[in-house]
């Protein structure tokens, strides 16, 4: 039995009265906090994060990320280290027990996604990170979603970043390719316009050369002055375009530094890139 | 001439009924289908949500018959829907607001929330059954029929008749132009994408910045001016009784699971199926059957494959077949 | 050892409760109460051994009570021979015929190779042999119900004790719910929920329509007994003075001797079924279902079949809940199709497995008596309620009407001590341990 009743289903799978199809996860959805003065540090850090999810252990442990203005910072690590986690966390994806999210002079610990979004952020999830069942340009309108000014020429910059979707816009976002669809993942989160992108492993589950393509795309969303936190499995590939690396173990910093800094550090070379 | 009549026996007595309660069901079966796609659960309470509403119209209606307001041919029901739609939509936002939203801060499992509809249904039942008690009641008025059988026949000089109720008119009408509104709302509003994308994927419509809270309100309004307007329509081409209304959950049910649950195409589509089965199946095709053959092939019996009271089960028995070859519905993947 | 101590209190707050029916009420009442709460306890464990142990949502239950009610009159009352023959034969062979079709159809569809072709000699041996079945069918029903339509009208039963009906209805429901269960859960996606509800209202219109079988709306009434008549009782000397040597007036004496009677035997049949699902959940076997249900995928990769383990569940609760309807109808003493409604029959038996507590037999009984008793002693409390809020008011439309209405006060109860024990309470008054 889980711990809560509420979520007891008892292992019932009737689809003629449950719906198990994109329900979500995501706790703190109903945070009511405010944001509240934070002055100077970086542009976006997750200090000293120590949570997880629901009434589950923890899982991040006084864990720190941060990234600063033009910069891309990438979180490295081994299966279960809690990468994700962690952007979740800096998201306010799940409950921080202790320790801030400060973004841009600002603490926002206690706000919930959706107003995380409107401070400007904008978050690329793993898997199910695109509206299947809508079109390519419904997915991009979705993620303009909070802009109430004319987002036609966001569009077209995403268009023009990502041709094959403008090829593809009256398309169902479900039947594009894998890399395809990564790219809709990504635009849906530009259309924000965000101050910050975070990517959960945009290259996962994609062939060698729609990742290298990925990547390039990734060094040109920087390089227009959009700060970078992504989390990568392709370690090494990552950290050599990575301004700031993070190598996470078992929820907490392990190994901070430059990129090159952390390719050239024989301990994180043993561990996590193979020697 | 024999053909003519045959076809005008046909629609008088099969396409004529089937289509005005296809577009009850239709009507019934989007509002399950819009919970089961965003609320994620098959709601047990809509067939008295329905009749609430319904319930709130009738009261409306005399009391504007009692006054002397009345719409002229049209049945005074349709002056007094708004009203029924407005009670109906605050019983279900203080429902949702009292009991639903609980279990959503809890992310509760939906089939969790099947059993709370189902103590929402006793609530709802009874309140209905309180107010204006458990018998039938007869709230249309106006002109009765658009097109009676008697002028039917002088005009044509064919000798069947076809007749067509108002309310039956009443009925397509109303629920094309619901149907119309809804499917613009669904796809070329910004409020009506973002219900669909909360359906699609919940966690990112989160990230996309939209407001779970506003994405389930919204749908409740939807949802209880769906059931209201199916609620009075079907009230006022049969008759209002609140344990008919509690038993059209299961026609409603197959309606929405045969078309493929989640989806808004598939309700109606499943809805006509659903009524049209239910017709010609226990339709006595006697008289039919007699203009088209030849005088010696003419049947004795009624041609009647099985009594009216077989209803729920065609309706069941065309689920079945349906779920044995296409167990997803016939829209299968195409949600909101 | 709390635990022990505290379930025992609600199970005594019941009793009790049953007992004060009888000071202040009548002990008539109070049995009654008692009676039909133990035979909805019947129905409360077979619902919690497809829900609590197995997670299937069987929204059918009435369909399966009233097999049970069915088989009650199939087996104990007198056959009606003038009807079997003019009727018998033919009602057998449209049968007979009407299982060969099914039995052809299913055979082509698992011999022949998917195609149109197929679909085609599927179609056409069902419509043939649907048309052949009704051509044979109708003028044996014709006959038969032309048999003295005011007193009989239709086929009878085999003329056996009526206990015997108890465990034959089981088997009527079992049969049935295995063959819903093979095609529901059978299905890629599991579409239980709806089947059972649909599959129910096909059995109320079978009952309801086949004047034949069951002689429909026109109902079977004087179904024999397991236990004395009251009036034989009244007119036995014996029992006559044993009454009037505990002071008590015979005729009251028997009609609660006989209620005595009825509690006994089902409370025997409730506490074997009781001890056997107590013992199925401690066995092997209830320890895999319930490892089935916390995780289907890790079972399923130890090599455990579900969907078979869930078919059985799916039955045996359903046997459960046929055996009770056959209890219910010999008490009754008459097979009433018209009086089977899904509210009372259905997700009454629900609310009583969640406020008793899903997954716990001993909830599943509480939860049946408390919500039985309930069910019956809101309306007298509605009443009282609604006569003291209207004694301050002039007597008019808006009175009475709230005075008449006091009967639907029930629904609502039910509704709030469901949504109630859901919140706040969620694993119900005695939770699975």
């Amino acid at each position: 039995m889980s711990g809560n009743p509420y979520q007891d289903d008892r292992g019932n799978k009737d689809r003629s009265i449950a719906n198990p199809k994109g329900s979500g996860t995501a706790e703190g959805a109903r945070r009511r906090g405010m944001a509240t003065p934070a002055p100077g540090g970086p542009f976006l850090i997750g200090e000293n994060m120590t949570g997880g999810y629901g009434k589950g252990p923890d899982i991040l442990h006084s864990c720190t990320i941060s990234v600063d203005q033009g910069e891309i910072a990438v979180i490295v690590g081994p299966n279960g280290a809690g990468k994700s986690t962690a952007m979740k966390a800096v998201f306010g994806m799940l409950d921080v027990r202790s320790g801030h999210v400060r973004l841009d002079g600002e603490d926002i610990t206690s706000l919930s996604p959706q107003a995380r979004v409107v401070k400007g952020m904008g978050f690329v999830p793993q898997t199910n990170n695109i509206f299947t069942s809508m079109t390519v340009e419904e997915n991009l309108e979705m993620g303009a979603f909070i802009r109430t000014d004319d987002f036609s020429g966001t569009m077209a910059q995403v268009y023009d970043l990502f041709p094959i979707l403008k090829e593809k816009r009256t398309q169902a976002a479900g039947e594009l390719s894998g890399g395809q669809r990564q790219q809709v993942a990504v635009g849906r989160a530009l259309m924000t316009r965000p101050k910050v992108l975070m990517l959960d492993e945009p290259t996962a589950g994609v062939s060698p050369i729609v990742m290298d393509e990925l990547f390039d795309r990734i060094i040109e969303v920087a390089r227009t002055g959009i700060p970078i936190l992504m989390v990568e499995q392709n370690a090494r590939q990552a950290l050599e375009i990575a301004d700031k690396g993070y190598v996470l173990v078992q929820g907490a910093n392990a190994y901070t530094g430059t990129g090159k800094e952390l390719l050239a550090d024989p301990e994180v070379r043993k561990s996590f890139l193979g020697g | 001439m024999e053909l003519l009549n045959a076809i005008v026996a046909l629609s008088n007595f099969v396409l004529v009924p089937a289509i005005s309660y296809g577009s009850q069901l239709a009507l019934g079966a989007l509002g399950v289908t819009l919970i089961y796609g965003i609320l994620r659960f098959s709601n047990f309470a809509h067939g008295d949500t329905m009749a609430f509403g319904a319930m709130v119209t009738i009261l409306v209606t005399w009391w504007m018959q009692s006054v002397g307001i009345g719409f002229g041919p049209l049945p005074t029901a349709l002056l007094a829907l708004p009203f029924g739609i407005l009670g109906c939509i605050a019983l279900v936002l203080l429902t949702d607001r009292m009991v639903y939203r609980f279990y959503r801060e809890q992310k509760a499992k939906p089939v969790i929330l099947v059993i709370v509809s189902m103590g929402v249904m006793f609530i709802m039942n009874g309140l209905v059954r309180f107010i204006i008690g458990p018998d039938d009641q007869n709230f249309a008025d106006g002109t009765r029929f658009i097109v009676s059988a008697r002028d039917f026949k002088e005009m044509t000089g064919l000798d069947e008749g076809l007749a067509i109720k108002t309310t039956q008119g009443i009925t397509v009408v109303t629920a094309f132009v619901v149907v119309m509104l809804l499917f613009w709302f669904l796809n070329r509003t910004r409020t009506g994408k973002s219900m669909r994308a909360y359906s699609d994927n919940e966690d990112l419509a989160l990230l996309s910045g939209i407001n779970p809270e506003r994405v389930v309100v919204y749908t409740w309004l939807i949802v209880a001016t769906l059931a209201t307007v199916a609620g009075v329509l079907y009230g006022l081409d049969k008759s209002f009784k609140p344990f008919t209304y509690f038993q059209l959950l299961l026609p409603i049910f197959a309606s929405a699971i045969v078309g493929g649950l989640g989806s808004p195409l598939g309700a109606i589509a499943g809805g006509f199926i659903i009524a049209f089965s239910e017709v010609t199946i226990t339709y006595a095709w006697k008289k039919v059957i007699t203009y088209v053959v030849p005088e010696r092939f003419e049947p004795d019996s009624l041609v009647q494959l099985l009594g009216t009271d077989y209803k729920l089960a065609v309706s069941f028995v065309i689920l079945i077949i349906v779920l044995l070859f296409r167990p997803t519905g016939i829209f299968k993947g195409k949600a909101l | 050892m709390s635990e022990t101590v505290r379930n025992t209190a609600l199970f005594a707050t019941v009793g009790l409760l049953i007992v004060l029916t009888g000071f202040l009420q009548s002990w008539n009442s109070a049995l009654l109460i008692l009676n039909m709460g133990l035979v909805s306890a019947i129905m409360a464990l077979g619902v919690n051994l497809q829900w609590g142990f197995a997670g299937l949502f069987n929204i059918g239950v009435m369909g399966f009570v009233a097999l049970g009610g069915l088989a009650a009159v199939l087996v104990s009352m007198p056959p009606t021979t003038e009807a079997w023959a003019v009727g018998g034969a033919g009602i057998l062979t449209a049968m007979a015929l009407g299982a060969a079709t099914i039995v052809a159809a299913v055979l082509l569809m698992k011999r022949m190779k998917p195609g149109k072709l197929r679909g085609l000699a599927v179609l056409a041996v069902i419509v043939i042999g649907f048309f052949v079945y009704r051509a044979i069918l109708d003028p044996a029903v014709e006959q038969i119900e032309k048999v003295s339509p005011a007193a009989t009208g239709y086929l009878g039963g085999l003329g056996l004790p009526v206990i015997l009906a108890w465990p034959i209805g089981g088997a009527l429901a079992a049969g049935a719910a295995w063959l819903i269960g093979k095609t529901a859960l059978g299905l890629r996606s599991d579409y239980l929920a709806i089947a059972t509800l649909g599959i129910a209202e096909i059995i109320i219109a079978v009952l309801k329509n086949e004047d034949w079988l069951t002689r429909g709306v026109k109902n079977v009434v004087g179904i024999p007994r397991p236990v004395p008549y009251e009036i034989d009782l009244q007119n036995d000397p014996a029992f006559v003075e044993r009454a009037t040597g505990i002071g008590m007036d015979p005729v009251t004496a028997s009609t609660i001797y006989v209620k005595l009677e009825y509690a006994a035997l089902f409370l025997a049949v409730l506490l074997m079924l009781l001890w056997m699902a107590q013992m199925a959940l401690k066995s092997p076997w209830g320890r895999m279902m319930r490892a089935i249900r916390d995780n289907e995928t890790a079972a399923e990769a130890m090599g455990k079949d579900v969907t078979a383990r869930h078919l059985q569940v799916f039955v045996l609760g359903s046997a459960i809940c046929g055996i009770a309807g056959a209890m219910m109808t010999t008490l009754d003493g008459q097979l009433t199709p018209g009086t089977y409604q899904p509210l009372r029959f259905t997700f009454l038996i629900w609310v009583m497995v969640i406020v008793g507590g899903s997954g716990n037999n001993f909830g599943a009984v509480l939860g049946a008596m408390l919500i039985w008793f309930l069910w019956v002693q809101v309306e007298p409390i509605g009443i009282f309620v609604l006569e003291v809020i209207t004694s301050g008011m002039s007597d008019g439309a808006l009175k009475s009407h709230l005075l008449d209405s006091a009967a639907h006060m029930r629904l609502l109860t039910m509704g709030v001590v469901l949504l109630l024990v859901l919140r706040f309470s969620p694993r119900g008054l005695i939770p699975e341990r």
